[in-house]
Order: C-alpha cells, then sequence, then structure tokens
C-alpha cells in the first residue's frame, strides 16, 4: 500500500553510446525516488534532470508500461528485465531497490540486435524471423465459422501459454549463444498446437531457424537462461516441440 | 442551472459532410453497397500504391488484407515494430453477434446495443455494419490461429462485457489485444515476405500531402537519423489510434499520439467530436506525482468483482474487511439494479466520480483527496472459488499485485477512472473517406461507430470490422475513379510540406528555453482533466481555453528540447507530439463548449437529470459535430452532420 512509501537515493552506472561509436559508462546520481515508481519512472526523473543541465537524455525504448508491448528492455545489474520473475522492466517497481543501491543498467547484448542509441537496440531481426514463416498462410475472407473445427480446452491453452510472448528479446539477452529459439519456439509452438498452423509447422520450423541463423543469432545449447529470464515466463518445451519439428523437415524431409 | 444558448462563438463552415449511408433497408445497406462500389480488376491493382500509417489492429489488418488483393502497401509505425501497435494492450475481449450461448443475440441486439451505449450519437448504418462484419471477424482469427478461449467441448467460450445482457465476448486470457493483434501482424508478416508491403518502422508521420484537393501522399521523419522523407500514394489511410495522452496521464501507451490526424486537420480534413472521451471506471488509482501512466483493470472483472465504498465517510480509512456488509454502499447494484456493476463505462465511471467527491472514497489521500472505490472478489471467491477466478483473472490479479504491492485475493482492489478511449476522431462517409478524397481514417482515430460512448470489447471489433471487410471494398470505389500513380514527390507540394517539416523542427530546437517538453505535457494534462473530464462546465471550459493559449504561448518560447535534428533525439519526437497537443487541447474544450448538452461520456455539469444523468438535447445537438481548420489563431468552423434514427428510437438511455 502506499502508505509504505520510502524515497530512495541511488547511483546509476548507464552504458551511453551514439550509433556508429563507441559506447561507454556514465554514473548519475538518482535522487528521492519513490518507491512507488516504476523503474522507468525513475528513469524520466533521472532524464528530466539531464535536460534541465543542458545534457542529452538517456534513450531507452519503452511505449505502453504495463507489460505487455514488448518495446521495454534494459539490463539490469546484470539481468535482463532486472531482478523480479516474469516481469518487464516497465513493471518493475523501485520498492524492489534499497537506499544507497548501485545499479548498473546496460541495453541488450548480441550480434543480432545492433546499438542504436544508448539503451535502445535494433529489434527487426525478430521481425524478420516471424516474416520467415510466423504465420498461417490464409487470406482475410472466406474463412469457415469459428467454430467449426473444435479445438480440445488443453491444447487452446497450449497454444495459448506459447502466444504469450511478447518479443521483447530477454531470451537472446539472457542467452551465453545470443540464441533466440525461445521466441521462434513461442511462435512455433503456438501454432503446432492448432489444426490451423498444423500445415506448415514442419516447414515454418525450419525457415525460422534458417532466417534467424542468418540474421547472426547463436545456436541453443539448452542453457535455459532464456526461460529464467522471459518476463512471460514462456516454458522451454516451445523449444523441443520446435526442434522436433525443425528435424522433420531439415533432417527427413518431411512436410 | 441555466447556459446561455450559446456559450461560445464560432463560425458555420460551407463544407458538406455527406455521410453517403446507402438507401434501402438497414440489414442490406452493407450487401447492396458492396454490389454497388466500383471494383478495381486485379491486373490493374498492382498499379496503385496506399499508404498505410499505423500497424495497429486497424492498420495491420488493412495493410495485409490489400496487399493480399494486390495493391502495393507502405505501412508505417513509430514503434521499433509493427507488433508493438497499442492496441496490443486490450485486456478483456472482442464482441460479436455469434449467439454462440443462445442467450438471445443477434446482429440487430449488437447494432442496438452499440447505438444506445453511444447514447445515440453514431450513424445507424456504420454500426450495423460493425455488427454484421462482427461474426467474420471471429472466423477470420481463428483460422489465423488466435488462441480463443474454448470450453472443455473444444468450442469458443465467451463472456459478458458492461451495456450488454448477453454473453458475446470472445477473449483470449486478459490479453485478446495482444492475440489479436499478433495474428494481424502475421498476416502482415506474409505480405512483407512477399515484397507486397514495405514496411517503415520508427517512423513518424508530419504531415499530409494534398494534392488538387485530394490526399496524395505523406510526410515522415526517420527516428532514428532524423531524415524527412516523402512518400507519394493513391490513397492514405490513417489508422493512428486515439489522442487520450492529450490528458498527459491515461491508460494510452507513452507514444500515443495526435500529430497525424491534427496535422491532416490542418491540411483540411473535418475534426469530428473531439470532446467524446471515455474515462473508463477500472484503472489502478494514482499514487504520486511522477507517475507516468495509468493501468486499466479490465473490464471483464466487473462480471465477478462487486464496486463498493463505506456508507459512511468516517469508515473511508478503515481495513475494508472490518467494515460490516450493512454499512457498505454497493452504489451500482442500487442505482442501476438491472445492469448492476455490469452498466456502461461512462455510467460507471461518473458514478464513482459522484461517491468520492461525496468524501466516500477509499485508499491514501492524493493531493486532499481519496480517489478510489473497492472492487472485491470476496464473493465471487467464497462462491466459485479461487482457482475459478485465477483461472479467469490470474493475469490481472498478478498485475494489480506487482503495481500496488497488495494481494486482490486477500484485499479488496481499489479503482479509479482513467482516460482510455477516445470516440471522437477524423470524419468519415460510409466508405470511411474523409472530406478529402483520398483520405481514409480507420479504427480509434475515426470517429464514426461509437457515438459518445463505446462499450467494452468494441474497439477491438471495430478496428479488425475497418481493416479486414470494410476497406478492401470500399477504397476500390475511390481508385477506380483515380489514374494510377498520377502523382510522385516531384510535385511541388512535397517540397513545401517538407520544408515546412524541416523549419518547425529548427525552430523548435533554437528555443533553448527552461522547462522541458514533459512539464509542458503535464501541466496541459492537468488542464484537461479538470476542465474537460469526467464533469464539464461552461465556466471551466471556457477558462480551459484561455490556460491552453497562455501555456502554447510559453511553450514557443521557453521549451527545453536539445539534442540535434538528424540524430535519435528522444525529446525532439516528444515535444513534437506536445506542440500538436497543445493546440488540439483548445479544439476539444471548444467542441465540449459548443455541445450544451450532456451525452455518453461528454458530461456538461449544466445539463443533467434530477437523478445525475445525463441529459441530452436532442433537437439542437442530434448531429455530428465537424471542425474545420481556418488558420493558426482562428476559431475553427462546424460543419454538421445530421443524425437520423429509422430503425432505433431515440430514447433516455436507462440502465435500470
Amino acid at each position: 500500500m502506499s502508505s509504505a512509501e520510502k524515497f530512495l537515493n541511488l547511483t546509476l552506472h548507464v552504458w551511453r553510446q551514439k550509433r556508429g561509436q563507441e559506447g561507454h559508462f556514465e554514473t548519475y546520481p538518482a535522487k528521492k525516488i519513490s518507491t512507488d515508481q516504476s523503474f522507468l519512472e525513475m528513469l524520466d526523473v533521472v532524464n528530466e534532470g539531464l535536460i534541465a543541465a543542458g545534457k542529452d537524455p538517456i534513450a531507452f525504448d519503452h511505449d505502453c508500461r504495463e507489460g505487455i508491448c514488448g518495446m521495454c528492455s534494459l539490463m539490469i545489474n546484470g539481468e535482463a528485465h532486472g531482478p523480479e520473475q516474469g516481469t518487464t522492466t516497465c513493471q518493475l517497481h523501485m520498492r524492489h531497490f534499497h537506499d544507497g543501491d548501485e545499479i548498473v543498467i546496460e541495453p541488450w547484448r548480441a550480434k543480432a540486435f545492433p546499438v542504436i542509441r544508448d539503451l535502445v537496440v535494433d529489434r527487426s531481426s525478430f521481425d524478420r524471423i516471424q516474416q520467415a514463416g510466423g504465420y498461417v498462410s490464409v487470406n482475410a475472407g472466406g474463412a469457415p465459422d469459428a467454430n467449426a473445427v473444435p479445438i480440445s480446452k488443453k491444447e487452446a491453452d497450449l497454444a495459448m501459454d506459447a502466444a504469450a510472448c511478447i518479443g521483447c528479446g530477454a531470451c537472446v539477452a539472457a542467452c551465453p549463444n545470443a540464441s533466440a529459439m525461445l521466441f521462434i519456439g513461442a511462435k512455433a509452438s503456438q501454432f503446432r498446437h492448432l489444426p490451423q498452423g498444423k500445415p506448415e509447422a514442419k516447414q515454418r520450423a525450419l525457415n525460422m531457424i534458417t532466417r534467424a541463423d542468418k540474421e547472426g543469432f547463436g545456436s541453443c545449447r539448452n542453457h535455459f537462461e532464456c526461460e529464467a529470464a522471459c518476463p512471460k515466463e514462456i516454458p522451454r518445451r516451445v523449444m523441443a516441440e520446435t526442434f522436433r519439428d525443425f528435424t522433420a523437415a531439415a533432417l527427413l524431409r518431411e512436410d | 442551472m441555466t447556459a446561455s444558448k450559446s456559450s461560445v462563438d464560432y463560425p458555420l463552415s460551407d463544407v458538406k459532410l455527406e455521410a453517403k449511408s446507402p438507401s434501402g433497408p438497414i440489414a442490406d445497406k452493407w450487401t447492396k453497397h458492396k454490389f454497388d462500389s466500383k471494383l478495381v480488376n486485379p491486373a490493374n491493382k498492382r498499379k496503385y500504391t496506399v499508404l498505410v500509417v499505423g500497424s495497429g489492429l486497424a492498420g495491420a489488418s488493412a495493410a495485409s488484407t490489400l496487399a493480399e488483393l494486390g495493391y502495393n502497401v507502405h505501412c508505417f509505425c513509430y514503434q521499433d515494430s509493427p507488433r508493438r501497435a497499442h492496441s496490443i494492450a486490450a485486456q478483456g475481449g472482442i464482441n460479436a453477434a455469434k449467439n454462440y450461448q443462445n442467450d438471445g443475440d443477434s446482429v440487430f441486439r449488437l447494432f442496438y446495443d452499440t447505438i444506445k451505449g453511444g447514447d445515440f450519437r453514431a450513424r445507424e448504418a456504420n454500426v450495423h455494419r460493425l455488427a454484421e462484419v462482427s461474426r467474420n471477424i471471429i472466423d477470420q482469427c481463428v483460422a489465423q490461429g488466435v488462441p480463443f478461449a474454448r470450453e472443455y467441448g473444444g468450442q469458443l467460450a465467451n463472456r459478458s462485457f458492461g451495456g450488454a445482457q448477453v454473453s458475446r465476448t470472445f477473449y483470449a486470457r486478459g490479453q485478446t489485444g495482444q492475440q489479436l493483434l499478433l495474428g494481424a501482424y502475421s498476416s502482415l508478416n506474409r505480405q512483407i515476405e512477399t515484397g507486397k508491403v514495405k514496411m517503415h518502422s520508427r517512423t513518424v508521420m508530419l504531415d499530409l500531402v494534398v494534392v488538387d484537393g485530394h490526399a496524395k501522399g505523406i510526410i515522415t521523419r526517420d527516428l532514428v537519423t532524423g531524415k524527412i522523407e516523402s512518400w507519394a500514394g493513391d490513397a492514405v489511410l490513417l489508422c493512428t489510434g486515439g489522442y487520450g495522452n492529450v490528458f498527459y496521464l491515461s491508460t494510452n501507451a507513452q507514444g500515443c499520439n495526435v500529430t497525424a490526424t491534427y496535422r491532416a486537420y490542418k491540411r483540411g480534413a473535418a475534426f469530428s467530436n473531439p470532446c467524446y472521451t471515455q474515462i473508463h471506471p477500472t484503472c489502478i488509482p494514482v499514487h504520486g506525482d511522477q507517475q507516468s501512466k495509468l493501468t486499466l483493470m479490465s473490464e471483464s472483472l466487473r462480471n465477478d468483482g462487486r464496486i463498493w465504498v463505506p456508507l459512511k465517510a468516517e469508515d473511508c480509512g478503515k481495513d475494508p474487511a472490518t467494515i460490516k456488509e450493512e454499512d457498505r454502499d454497493y452504489y451500482l447494484e442500487r442505482r442501476y439494479p438491472a445492469f448492476g456493476n455490469l452498466c456502461p463505462r461512462d455510467i460507471a465511471s461518473r458514478a464513482a466520480k459522484v461517491v468520492c467527491d461525496e468524501g466516500r472514497g477509499v485508499g491514501p489521500e492524493v493531493n486532499g483527496q481519496r480517489l478510489g472505490v473497492y472492487l472485491d472478489f470476496t464473493d465471487a471467491i467464497r462462491e466459485k472459488g479461487r482457482a475459478d477466478i485465477e483461472g479467469k483473472y490470474g493475469n490481472l490479479f498478478d498485475m494489480y499485485a506487482k503495481i500496488t504491492a497488495e494481494d486482490p485475493y486477500k484485499t479488496p482492489m481499489r479503482i479509479y477512472p482513467a482516460v482510455h478511449y477516445t470516440m471522437g476522431g477524423l470524419w468519415v462517409d460510409y466508405n470511411l473517406m474523409s472530406n478529402v478524397p483520398g483520405l481514409f481514417v480507420l479504427g480509434e482515430a475515426n470517429f464514426s461507430d461509437h457515438g459518445a460512448n463505446r462499450l467494452g470489447a468494441s474497439a477491438l471489433m471495430q478496428g479488425l470490422s475497418d481493416g479486414y471487410f470494410v476497406i478492401p471494398s470500399t477504397i476500390a470505389s475511390y481508385l477506380a475513379s483515380e489514374k494510377p500513380a498520377r502523382v510522385t514527390t516531384a510535385h511541388a507540394a512535397f517540397t513545401e510540406a517538407s520544408t515546412e517539416a524541416s523549419t518547425d523542427i529548427k525552430r523548435l530546437l533554437s528555443i533553448k528555453g527552461k522547462r522541458s517538453p514533459r512539464e509542458f505535457h503535464k501541466a496541459l494534462g492537468q488542464i484537461m482533466w479538470d476542465k474537460c473530464g469526467m464533469a464539464r462546465s461552461a465556466e471551466g471550459l471556457t477558462g480551459a481555453i484561455a490556460d491552453i493559449k497562455k501555456l502554447r504561448a510559453e511553450f514557443w518560447e521557453n521549451v527545453n528540447v536539445g539534442g540535434d535534428a538528424d540524430t535519435f533525439n528522444i525529446n525532439l519526437d516528444y515535444a513534437q507530439r506536445v506542440a500538436d497537443f497543445l493546440e488540439f487541447g483548445e479544439l476539444m474544450c471548444l467542441d465540449a463548449l459548443h455541445r450544451n448538452e450532456s451525452c455518453g461520456g461528454h458530461f456538461r455539469e449544466e445539463y443533467q437529470t434530477p437523478e445525475g444523468e445525463a441529459l441530452r438535447n436532442d433537437d439542437e445537438f442530434a448531429y455530428v459535430a465537424g471542425w474545420l481548420y481556418r488558420g493558426a489563431d482562428k476559431t475553427p468552423a462546424l460543419a454538421k452532420e445530421p443524425l437520423q434514427y429509422e430503425n432505433i428510437k431515440l430514447a433516455q438511455r436507462s440502465y435500470k
């Protein structure tokens, strides 16, 4: 409850970088931060101070600020989206920090996510993976009645668990190999559990993984750091399922 | 209380706003219209280029569907990926008149509920089409692999939403918007892969280019490089969402803005009913000064939660568990026994304001007032079990706990109304075309379907209806009479508009004042919330207009933007959005001031029934207001589209 509101004084070490240049850390104080503020609202306060001092504000990606758009990011003290399980940075509140804390803030680090500015990275490689096959090939119009094909609640729930992915990239940032496998698995698994997505399941897995390789993501070596970092808690089984489809398509030439 | 008949002076425009609703019985209009419309033959479609601004439900569905038909499409969004458009944040669901529950639903009932829910300020023909098409949307989304909630028998599940007595809402846990948007995004990706859609992310639209009275292109700024670019097309679709961020604090994403629609207004498009804004009743209350956004708790919670405040003001600081049943006021159940906690949003919001203004609000005091009411699940958990409630609302309860550090399974949620959706937008005819030929407006960005109040689970329906099913048919009528690619970016209108855009940016950067764009935005938001929020008055609005003018003048002398024009400059982008809000806020207040009646989300204190309900004035105000720009610091001119109700009788809205 807000009656427990406290104020913190913190020291931030923030990665600053301009496009095409070398980056470096800069240290800023963050003073009188309410424990009810979110992490991004804390950065807003620091930025207002920088603007008043005639300095460039810290660039970071954010939009919905309610944990669903997937635009926010940040490595906070070495952890993707910070210390709370199943939480995006925008939903991380300052009550999880202590007065006097030093906080290191870095962008996602991966070859396939080049830095645009400060904490902002280019994640368009994720879009290109989806373009390689993250869809059911159906045009608008002419779909049969929605209840024509029953889908068991169990399968629908498995699909939904996977579909919860917000495409933020924490899985890649957390992975020692910068693999995008949890991200790919989330989409591929959603579709393979639904009759509408089944016909293309194997080819989809092959196409998406092939595209990820081309984009410079690493291979999955089962560290499962991705699962631990995922703010939507996408389970590791989505990767196992996708590897099975990938193997069928790549080695056994199955459709 | 009486107010002067005209509390504000404005000129009348000679622009004619013709709805072009087809003739004939309401149920046949859309079918007949599709047949009567011109077509573009398949071989010719590839000669046309369509510019789609925005990639939410309306934009992504329109872009992908037009590309499937063979048109060349450029799609633009300000986010780093089209998947992040703010449609993604819709939680509760999407309505469709499927009648799968056999509970008496029909196309006509959805049509009726939407017209009545909008307090008789929407156009009948558009709303009926929306209700018809609603059924196709669910079919389409299932075909795309959208994982809707299902019953054990494998059939689709439904739930109830405010303003309806049937269960017609389809949902995907508390993430319906996300799943529908990802469905549209997947179709968009398929077309990007084929090359029919060229996607431009991290790009904002700065101007509309009008050539010989027709919309023929846009000017954009690349947020990464700062590059100003010109794009020519045979038609322009604005699918840029609502303007709720004019209030600073809202449930909108941080980047949501009015820039695209406002700049189109400055180029001649009529802006309709800007004062119709929706204040959503179930949001987490404001906690402090540094807050940047308000978080919505889905309206679906009102299916099982009971809303109450203490009967006596002296109980408001107590632990709710210690307040006895007879000392609680379940005010919605008391005032609206037929709909109870499921009455429409505008009514539930106003009722919450009333009890808080009476001093019966709960939660911590902010600026000397407790602004919150309880949303209590104790009875539902006792009756249905914790597992059932967790299954339906688990992610919403988790989100609430994260933000407030309170456990809603044990202590009632505290909620308060917050700005959520804007029913106003650019004026469009039945074809979704504005009064500027070639400029189409879809989804929340247009004004057409929700009247003065939108019912829950209808925004997703409208966005997808416009994009998947309406525009593919209606755009052909316009394009068929246009020679393809008749204008290129070599035209002088593009050079002029892009020079203006660069000049504006230079001007903003050269001010080098003392106050940040955020400070101006906050100050504007405070004016709008106090004077143009849940309750409005002629006196308050008149004062607000003067205050906004003053604030805007200060902005152009004292804003501190910093940085350069040709880099990733977050503050420059923000300053541009705030500059437009500072003009647009005044237009909203003007519209609210001119409308001497209360309807839906527009509540003028001077016009209410003895019970405190909205009092419409159908004799004078049963029209759509369309404001036309006449130049800086000139009062815009008003054009009116009269609303005719041929199928539903105008009546005072009752949810008792």
